[in-house]
């Protein structure tokens, strides 16, 4: 590749041909402030806030889309470039709503702390406003579109990451607007409900919605026996809200908040996992010896689930019926434990934290109330945890450590690795191989199937048949699988997709910001997790094999296909309306396999 | 008062059908596909364009988002006659308000409506670049220049259709 050699604020640099002003600037290490710029997403140069002088240049340039040129001589602040800066911030302020107080995003905004960056005293334009209703059609995200300064991220993410494009850019000037088509509500459009948007928002238009207050109040209901469940990626990222490292595991710390919060039993949705682990490997089993649909593709992900019941309906009996380890816990909840425990289930409260918007979706679906309440009633994001632990004035760095409680608090290796993009595979496999060779796994990691990439596959050798496996995260990823699979020239056995970027740690309730970067590092922790457990497999799970002894029999049983197995609902590609829904009740995808 | 014409009968696809086909899964074309539905149906409904997403491979969002954005699609059914009346300074100046007014009261619609036999669609324009001919107005491909109110009925007569009068 070609140098280019140039100056910035008289500073010598080198850089590659096609590097942009601000790439360039970074390399030397020159910080040139961003508004809606977002690394490999959002390129667009719509906000004017990274401008820059070029000498020679008849006007001031975006950094973030200006390639560099040899003999550049460029200053990143003059009193040009400041001046420019300034007034396009206030030009952004000026119909922004100034309700920083008692916003959710309030110390946590690009927006705000840029206006601290710079200054901004006061507010020189009163500009007009356009009065747009709030969005909160959903149970999983909000739209607060006054707040919105359209810098697109929301846009770019949802189409290029996830391939769903739910939410586009409508109409022209002062009317411009991001929303779905139509202006319909979000409940109403064709939205997966992974809250990527929420994670990439700069500001608070585009928030989860909080149950925090429905919370406290249950916690503080003494007829109500509350109990929380925490999903696997939740112990490597909580501690970000309170200035831990990121990827730190904080397991037994999250557990002693949790308990101080005053729920009255702390579980972990990993020991689900361990029981999704168990039918799900049996069902592969079985569909693989049986003939049934292949390949089969794993269920825990609500946005997932929401995707391909959207774009590829036609593939849904592909589908494990495993409920999501969520699902299966509130069921569980409410039966098995409410049984042991002598509690009446209609006064037990199930609390989840989990890394993600589209839980809170999953666990208002109609289908979800097998233990005939609503199987979960709470879902709260990584980032209400942090609030609540936050108003309780929870130390939470000085924690000592405490242990879940038994026996649905109890967990293996296998379970915390769901929690990264390779996981149930990883652990599917653990345990797939075991029970069909008898033999004892030679090596636990299978290295193909972790990291970052954005599709994998490998294929395995179990007991003389090979095994073809493959795995995606972020769902245009998915969206290229299911693709091959259409068009024939797959022949995986099993695949396993998750919905955001790196998996459930890049959930899109994960605190912000959530990039490749800290994705990484809380994968680091995931995978340190399973390491120090002693028990990493979910057959070896003590608790798991009790439950089957003692309530459900076996995988795939009777009591498991009424508590643990569930089916799908064919949806429209472009819209989730309720008309729809009458018409694609019809055509409602019972898929149990047996 | 005219009598009512029914505008219920079925909306013809035929030549839109065409356009996606010959343009299938590219994307590039959706600006000339949206034309051609705008043209042969008189707007872009929503049928029309989850059939354009479909064919092209394009998001309705993105779709719904160059239909907004772009003043030549519309959202409401065209008139087969499209009048637009220039308020720029120099129309405005020259009684252009009146002429808007005549046009309203003689169409009995507003500006940004169409009839409701879906013959005459007003629209408000600011400036057609033609200020000496002020104050102008263009009904479908024809500008006509120092429109006077009092015209505007015998200007407009010569658009209705025959049958229809």
């Amino acid at each position: 590749m070609a140098l280019v050699t140039l100056t910035i604020d008289r500073k010598k640099v080198q850089v590659e041909s096609g590097t942009t002003i601000l790439e360039a600037a970074q390399q030397a290490g020159i910080k040139i402030p961003t508004l809606c710029y977002l690394e490999d997403v959002n390129v667009v140069g719509s906000c004017r806030i990274c401008v820059v002088e070029v000498k020679g240049a008849r006007t001031l340039q975006a950094a973030c889309v200006t390639p560099v040129g040899e003999g550049m001589e460029i200053s990143t602040n003059s009193a040009p470039v400041r001046k420019a800066r300034r007034l396009n911030l206030e030009l952004i302020l000026s119909d922004h709503p100034f309700e920083c107080l008692t916003c959710v995003r309030n110390q946590h905004c690009e927006l705000q702390d840029l206006t601290a960056e710079m200054g901004i005293r006061e507010s020189r334009f009163e500009g007009e406003r356009v009065e747009r209703p709030v969005d909160s059609s959903t149970p999983s995200i909000v739209r607060d579109p006054e707040k919105c300064i359209l810098c697109r991220r929301c846009i770019a993410v949802c189409e290029h990451v996830q391939g769903v494009s739910a939410i586009g850019l409508n109409e022209r000037g002062m009317e411009t607007t991001v929303g779905p088509a139509f202006g319909d509500k979000l409940q109403e459009a064709a939205c997966t409900m992974c809250g990527q948007c929420t994670l990439v928002c700069p500001v608070g238009a585009l928030t989860e919605k909080e149950y925090v207050d429905d919370v406290w109040a249950v916690l503080s209901d003494p007829e109500k026996h509350v109990v929380v469940q925490t999903a696997p990626a939740i112990r490597v990222s909580i501690g970000e809200a309170f200035g831990l490292d990121v990827g730190e595991v904080s397991t037994g710390k999250l557990v002693a908040a949790l308990r101080a919060l005053g729920f009255d039993r702390v579980f972990d949705t990993d020991f689900t996992a361990d029981l999704t682990i168990m039918e799900e490997g049996h069902e592969l089993i079985d569909r693989i010896q049986s003939g049934g649909v292949l390949p089969m593709f794993t269920s825990c992900s609500p946005g997932w689930i929401k995707f391909i019941e959207h774009f590829y309906p036609e593939l849904l009996p592909n589908l494990s019926t495993c409920k999501s380890p969520q699902q299966m816990f509130g069921a569980l909840a409410k039966t098995f434990y409410a049984e042991k425990a002598g509690i009446d289930p209609a006064s037990i409260v199930v609390v989840s934290i989990m890394p993600c918007t589209a839980k809170k979706f999953e666990a208002q679906r109609p289908e979800m109330n097998s233990s005939g309440y609503q199987d979960v009633d709470y879902v709260l994001t990584t980032r209400e945890l942090g609030r609540m632990i936050a108003e309780a004035g929870i130390d939470f760095r000085s924690l000592e450590e405490e242990d879940y409680d038994a026996p649905l608090g109890m967990s293996t290796g296998a379970a915390v690795i769901f929690g990264a993009t390779g996981g149930v595979m990883e652990a599917a496999l653990r345990t797939a191989y075991e029970v069909l060779t008898g033999d004892e796994l030679p090596g636990l990691d299978f290295e193909p199937v972790r990291g970052l990439q954005g599709i994998k596959e490998a294929e395995v050798d179990v007991a003389g048949t090979t095994v073809k496996v493959a795995v995606s995260h972020g769902l245009s990823n998915a969206r290229e699988l299911m693709e091959r699979i259409k068009s024939g020239e797959a022949d995986w056995h099993f695949v396993e997709i998750m919905c955001c970027p790196g998996g459930c740690i890049g959930g899109g309730g994960q605190p912000i910001p959530t990039n490749t970067e800290t994705r990484q590092q809380r994968i680091g922790g995931i995978y340190q997790a399973d390491k120090d457990l002693a028990l990493r497999k979910s057959h070896d799970n003590p608790a798991v094999k009790e439950l089957y002894e003692e309530y459900l029999e076996k995988p795939l049983g009777h009591k498991s296909h009424e508590l643990l197995h569930t089916h799908y609902t064919a949806r429209g590609r472009f819209t989730d309306k309720a008309e729809d829904k009458a018409e694609d009740k019809a055509k409602d995808v019972a898929s149990d396999a047996d | 008062m005219e009598e009512k014409v029914c505008v219920c009968q079925e909306e013809d696809y035929g030549a839109l059908e065409k356009a996606i086909e010959t343009n299938r899964g590219n994307a590039g074309a959706l600006i000339q596909v949206l034309h051609t539905a705008q043209e042969s149906l008189g707007y872009v409904p929503r049928k029309a364009q989850e059939m354009i997403a479909e064919g092209l491979n394009v998001s309705l969002a993105e779709i719904y988002g160059v239909v907004t954005f772009y003043s030549l699609f519309s959202l409401k059914p065209k008139g087969r006659v499209q009048v637009n009346c220039c308020q720029g300074t120099a129309c405005y100046v020259r009684g252009a308000p009146k002429v808007l007014e005549r046009l309203q009261r003689e169409l009995g619609i507003s500006p940004g409506d169409t009839t409701d036999d879906r013959e005459f669609s007003l629209e408000v324009v600011r400036c057609l670049g033609a200020c000496g001919l002020a104050p102008v107005l263009t009904v479908n491909e024809d500008t006509h220049a120092r429109i006077k109110a009092d015209r505007v009925s015998a200007l407009l007569e010569r658009y209705r259709k025959p049958e229809s009068n």
